[in-house]
């Protein structure tokens, strides 16, 4: 019985001292990156050809669910209003739920499943195929050369994605609002910009974007480069990605928020 | 892909992505030169402000012409004290009414401005006589069943 108990306590103890290792390995491994980055900035072509795969092949996915969620927004955020007598509201609360939240975390979640998983993928494969060790033979350091240039890719692209999710969101919104709806075109324009403030309320949803964006490149490069060197391997790596990123999204976004629109 | 294609891409991504931000800043978030141009601050004092909030706009004949940008209780006379910043490009009477309006039934609230008839234009630092406070619609209501009630009892 006791030793049924004890045995438990152990488990537990050694999930979290496992987790903790990981945490630390990672952390060190980001340190690496940032440290060995200084070959990617200067050949900034590096970083061009990994912005093609992070940002450009995003650009279709992020655009059309901006769209959709935008739309799905005025839908449901009219329909609600409307029995209080202010549908013409609309304007202001799909930008301010899209530029505040959902702008910058839905498009990290897309991110974090399309250019997330990808990178885990190339880098796991380069380590199962045993071309990272081919690079460290020929004294090429792969986190400067394979690492630091995704990292920083999928750093660049995050803000630039998020606020194109935004924006076509409410494009989205304004197509359901006034096209639709018919809702007085000026009405929904000047109702956003009163309700809308550049610096709480765009600039705090640029930092969230730069955030996620950090956490997701960070996970990808991590969990690729410490796949185990099989197929099981980059595959439970890659589910790994996705995951941890989207837990670690939300988790940021609820801190983010607490700290940049309570009080205010 | 050739070096060139990829290039172009890139630079077509980046070239929506910061298109994107532009159009947040500008036509979402109304960051217009304007916004930032110069203004002067007047002070009024309130009985009671309501849920006047800072950067509540302060309208004159309907017309934004400027925000609150300070509230402060005065712990001498027991009243809220309001700096607003008003646009440089109007200038307002000194015996101004200042008031606390409610924009439709359940809207925000913002400070309306009444332009008196005085020859001498308010300056910046000036504080405004004239105010009325905001109403409360509890007060509203126990005067009015006060009324009806005295009302009914000289019947």
């Amino acid at each position: 019985m006791l030793e049924a108990v004890l045995d438990s306590i152990a488990r537990l103890g050694h999930r979290v001292t496992s987790r903790v290792q990981r945490l630390g390995r990672a952390s060190v491994f980001l340190g690496a990156t940032l440290l060995g980055s200084g070959t990617a900035w200067r050949r900034f072509s590096l970083i061009v050809r990994e912005l093609y795969y992070t940002g450009v092949l995003s650009l279709i996915i992020i655009s059309v669910s901006g769209l959709f969620v935008g739309m799905v927004l005025g839908l449901q955020l009219y329909e609600t209003l409307q029995r209080f007598g202010s549908g013409t509201m609309i304007g202001g609360v799909v930008a301010l739920s899209l530029v505040r939240e959902l702008g910058p975390v839905v498009a990290a979640l897309l991110f974090a499943s399309r250019a997330g998983s990808a990178i885990t993928a190339e880098i796991g494969l380069m380590r199962a195929t045993e071309q990272l060790s081919a690079m460290e033979m020929m004294a090429v350091d792969p986190v400067a050369r394979v690492v630091a240039p995704r990292f920083w890719s999928g750093v660049i692209s995050m803000p630039l994605l998020a606020a194109l999710f935004s924006a076509i969101g409410i494009f989205g919104g304004y197509l359901i609002a006034v096209v639709l709806i018919g809702v007085d075109e000026g009405t929904f324009w000047s109702q956003m910009q009163d309700s809308v403030d550049f610096r709480l309320d765009i600039v705090n949803g640029i930092i969230k974007s730069c955030v996620f964006g950090v956490v997701v490149s960070w996970i990808a490069v991590f969990e690729g480069f410490h796949a185990a060197p099989s197929a099981e391997g980059v595959s439970a790596a890659t589910t790994r990605t996705v995951v941890t990123s989207a837990l670690a999204i939300l988790a940021a976004d609820f801190v983010l928020t607490a700290f940049m629109f309570t009080g205010a | 892909m050739k070096r060139t294609t990829l290039d172009l891409w890139v630079g077509f991504f980046v070239a929506i992505g910061l298109a994107s931000l532009l159009f947040l800043a500008l036509k979402v978030g109304s960051l217009t030169p304007s916004s930032s141009s110069e203004s002067y601050a007047l002070q009024a004092r309130f009985g009671n402000i309501g849920g006047l909030k800072v950067r509540a706009p302060i309208k004159s004949a309907g017309v934004v012409v400027g925000r609150v940008k300070d509230i402060r209780f005065d712990q001498e006379s027991y009243l809220a004290i309001v700096t607003l910043d008003v646009n440089a490009n109007y200038q307002f009477p000194r015996d101004t009414f200042a008031t606390i309006n409610t924009s439709g039934l359940l809207g925000e609230q913002y400070v309306g401005f009444e332009a008196g008839g005085d020859e001498v234009m308010l300056k910046s630092g000036d504080v405004i006589k004239k105010t009325q406070d905001a109403m409360v619609l509890e007060k509203l209501i126990s005067q009015f069943m006060y009324n009806k009630a005295s009302e009914d009892d000289g019947k």
